[in-house]
């Protein structure tokens, strides 16, 4: 057996960093400040390489699987002798897995902030709060029990509210930040009520027990609880509510696009490559729940997954901000994530599509961040988001124009490169589950390689664009991150996820499935194919489409209206008619009563207040004749 | 035992004595002659102790030492009482029960 007892700093480290940064971090040369957190980071990233190769490599299996490890265990609150909250250290497959993405792409993230964030007020601000993230979700992933998991999951939230508002004089930011915030708030009170229903018939916060097949999970068995579904299908449900708040699935994804208005270093580490994902890890983490009692909340996982991966992409299409383009193909690509699960079943080759699922979230990791820095080196040279001031940017930013189009053709699932293994287990999953959603998601790969290079020709080709100053390369603080997370986009594809990383531990066996890998090729060349002719020169055709399909482009545009759809419901109808006639009832009879008896003991003091006349004698005789009157009292009448 | 002046003389002294000092007490308006009363209802009290103890238990001297405390602590009294007197007149330039009522509503 071998000791990962030292992995509970790689959760702490982050958190002492924080503390330091946070309280202290004023009196430091911001350049220092940032200096530190970068080097813990670095410190904690190796701790993380050397855990994964160890727990991979050299830890003991048991009948070919690979073991749970709890490294670390601590009862934090004993209620009763068997209610008790345990902070601790879990190991297993995907928690290494998360171990390794997250210090990976936060340690590029703090990099590439030490150039992009440089000058800026409260730079030590924003590297503590960035450390305090990766505490918040290095402590998630490594989480031994649900409710350990929850607090973690409200300290992600927290710190991603906390960065998306980070430019606080900003009025946008600020609305975003809470637009944020209050969207999964709201969404993991459903989490909370699902952690309730489940451990309230399990007995147990403790993952182990409840992931256990033969657990008392698997025991409550499909008895029909409510309204035709079963306790544990309810409890899934709800979990995996919290789930899409979190990872921003339709219907809990109007916060997302507008998280883009923090700095771009933060959209790339917690809305792109770990925090949004917390969700996937989550139906993942649980996931022999939803696959031996709960089919019905995982066709749910499912459906939700596809629909949102459909419907992210298409709007990603219409949208000219690239930080939004890049957004809601974020929201689309977890959407992959999440229909993977969805058709996966437990154990051996039925699991491909958790495997699948868990291979897209790293290599996903790794090419998103890569996305969103390139697209924060080009707003560091133009100063812009808009696509429709950018165009023949090759020249100028060699550097970013090459890991883009790596990053680009990989999310695209063009051979060999990572996105095309893992988007090929995916679809290849869905092939063989459930044709309907193969037909979607193979739609959507179509229309991921349309957006994002007509995203790459605009921005990178088209129009020859007149710049105020002439954009110039990024320092090398930013560039360098960038070339390690395109190798890492390249490269990720070759690791054996079917080795590793599987729904019960065990190795099994995948082929490439030409049936499914070349039409999801071809339809990858199709889309980049429509955007080189589109968008490769100044064209008309893009404007012709769009007065087309007048009504269908803008409708898409504007997002669907679902913005529009969530205030009209809370403005117009939550608020007027439950909230407001609650705000009357608060005012004119809770506080009314309040106010009633205030009012009734003022006037009774003000009767009674001459009383106290400050007259000596009138307290001496008052005083006196009580002490008469006890003393008749006690002597006569009282026998 | 029983040849002196009987005990009622002196209960009647002290009861007379007793509500001359409450009668004073409220209603004199001058701080220094309701201290003086104040004593008065002290002293009504000590004659009380001396004639139980020398009538009832004439070999215990419980009534005696109570008095002596009475004695000790009224004259402590009657100079904290007296400061605090003079206190006020500094302050209000008045010694008049009455006009000092400062402490009220």
């Amino acid at each position: 057996m071998i000791n990962f007892s030292y992995t509970i700093w790689i959760a702490l480290l982050p958190f002492l960093i924080f503390l330091l940064l946070g309280l202290a971090g004023h009196k430091l040369k911001p350049k220092l400040s940032g200096l530190i957190g970068t080097f813990g980071l670095a410190v904690i990233t190796v701790l993380s390489y050397i855990t994964a190769y160890k727990y991979f490599f050299t830890s003991v299996k048991v009948e070919g699987a690979f073991q749970k490890i709890i490294a670390y265990n601590t009862t934090w609150l004993q209620f009763t002798d068997k209610l008790h909250i345990d902070l601790g250290v879990l190991l297993d497959p995907i928690s290494v897995m998360m171990l390794v993405v997250i210090t990976t792409v936060s340690l590029m993230v703090h990099i590439y902030s030490l150039g992009y964030m440089k000058g800026e007020k409260g730079f030590e601000r924003f590297f503590s709060f960035l450390s305090l993230f990766s505490f918040s979700m290095l402590g998630l992933v490594l989480a031994t029990n649900i409710f350990q998991m929850y607090i973690f999951w409200e300290l992600v939230g927290v710190s991603s509210f906390l960065l998306i508002g980070f430019y606080y004089q900003k009025p946008s930011a600020v609305r975003a930040s809470k637009k944020a915030f209050i969207v999964t708030r709201f969404a993991d009170l459903g989490f909370l009520i699902g952690i309730l229903i489940l451990s309230f018939n399990t007995k147990t916060f403790d993952f182990i027990t409840l992931t256990d097949p033969s657990g008392p999970a698997m025991a409550q068995g499909s008895g029909i609880a409510f309204l035709g579904l079963s306790v544990m299908t309810w409890s899934m449900i709800f979990v995996f509510m919290g789930g899409v708040g979190k990872s921003a699935m339709f219907p809990f994804h109007i916060w997302l696009p507008d998280a883009m208005e923090g700095p771009t270093p933060v959209s790339a580490l917690i809305h792109a490559a770990t925090m949004v994902v917390a969700g996937v890890y989550l139906v993942a983490r649980m996931f022999p729940i939803y696959a031996l009692t709960a089919p019905v909340a995982l066709n749910i996982v499912a459906y939700v997954g596809a629909f949102s991966s459909l419907f992210a992409a298409v709007i990603a299409c219409t949208q000219t901000d690239i930080k939004r383009v890049l957004a809601y193909s974020t929201m689309s690509q977890i959407g992959y994530m999440m229909m993977a699960l969805g058709v996966s079943g437990y154990g051996g080759h039925e699991g491909l599509g958790y495997m699948a699922s868990m291979f897209h979230l790293f290599t996903h990791a790794m090419f998103k961040a890569l996305l969103f820095l390139g697209a924060g080196a080009i707003i560091h040279a133009v100063h812009s988001n808009h696509m429709t001031e950018m165009g023949g940017l090759r020249k100028y930013l060699p550097i970013t124009h090459i890991t883009f189009l790596i990053a680009c053709l990989t999310i695209s699932g063009i051979p060999p490169l990572s996105g095309f293994f893992s988007k090929d287990e995916i679809l290849a999953a869905a092939f063989h589950h459930n044709k309907l959603l193969f037909a979607v998601e193979y739609a959507v790969a179509g229309l991921t390689a349309f957006y994002m290079f007509r995203l790459y020709f605009s921005v990178f080709w088209g129009k020859e664009t007149q710049y105020h100053q002439t954009p110039h390369e990024a320092p090398a603080t930013m560039t360098i991150p960038l070339i390690i997370l395109a190798i890492g986009s390249v490269a990720a594809g070759f690791i054996p996820f079917n080795e590793l990383v599987t729904s019960d531990g065990k190795a099994f066996e995948t082929e490439l499935e030409l049936i499914v890998a070349i039409p999801s090729v071809l339809i990858g060349l199709l889309g980049i194919g429509i955007a080189f002719i589109m968008y490769r020169k100044e064209s008309a055709i893009p404007d012709k489409l769009a007065l087309t399909f007048k009504y269908s482009y803008k409708w898409a545009y504007n997002k669907f209206y679902m913005d529009e759809l969530y205030l009209f419901v809370t403005k117009k109808i939550i608020f007027r008619y439950i909230s407001d006639p609650i705000a009357w009832f608060d005012r004119n009879v809770v506080d009314a009563t309040m106010n009633g008896i205030a009012k009734v003991t003022q006037s009774v003091s003000f009767r009674i207040r001459d009383f106290q006349s400050g007259q000596l004698q009138k307290y001496g005789f008052v005083f006196i004749t009580g002490a008469i009157m006890l003393a008749i009292l006690f002597i006569y009448l009282w026998k | 035992m029983n040849t002196g002046i009987p005990i009622q003389y002196f209960l009647v002294l002290a009861t007379i004595m007793f509500f001359t000092g409450i009668y004073g007490f409220l209603t004199r308006r001058n701080l220094i002659t309701i201290l003086m009363s104040v004593e008065l209802i002290l002293n009504s009290v000590n004659i009380n102790f001396l004639a139980f103890n020398r009538y009832l238990y004439p070999h215990k001297l419980e009534g005696k030492f109570f008095s002596l405390f009475i004695i000790a602590v009224a004259a402590a009294e009657a100079a904290v009482a007296i400061s605090i007197i003079i206190n006020i007149y500094r302050r209000f330039a008045t010694i008049n029960v009455e006009d000092v009522n400062e402490m009220k509503f």
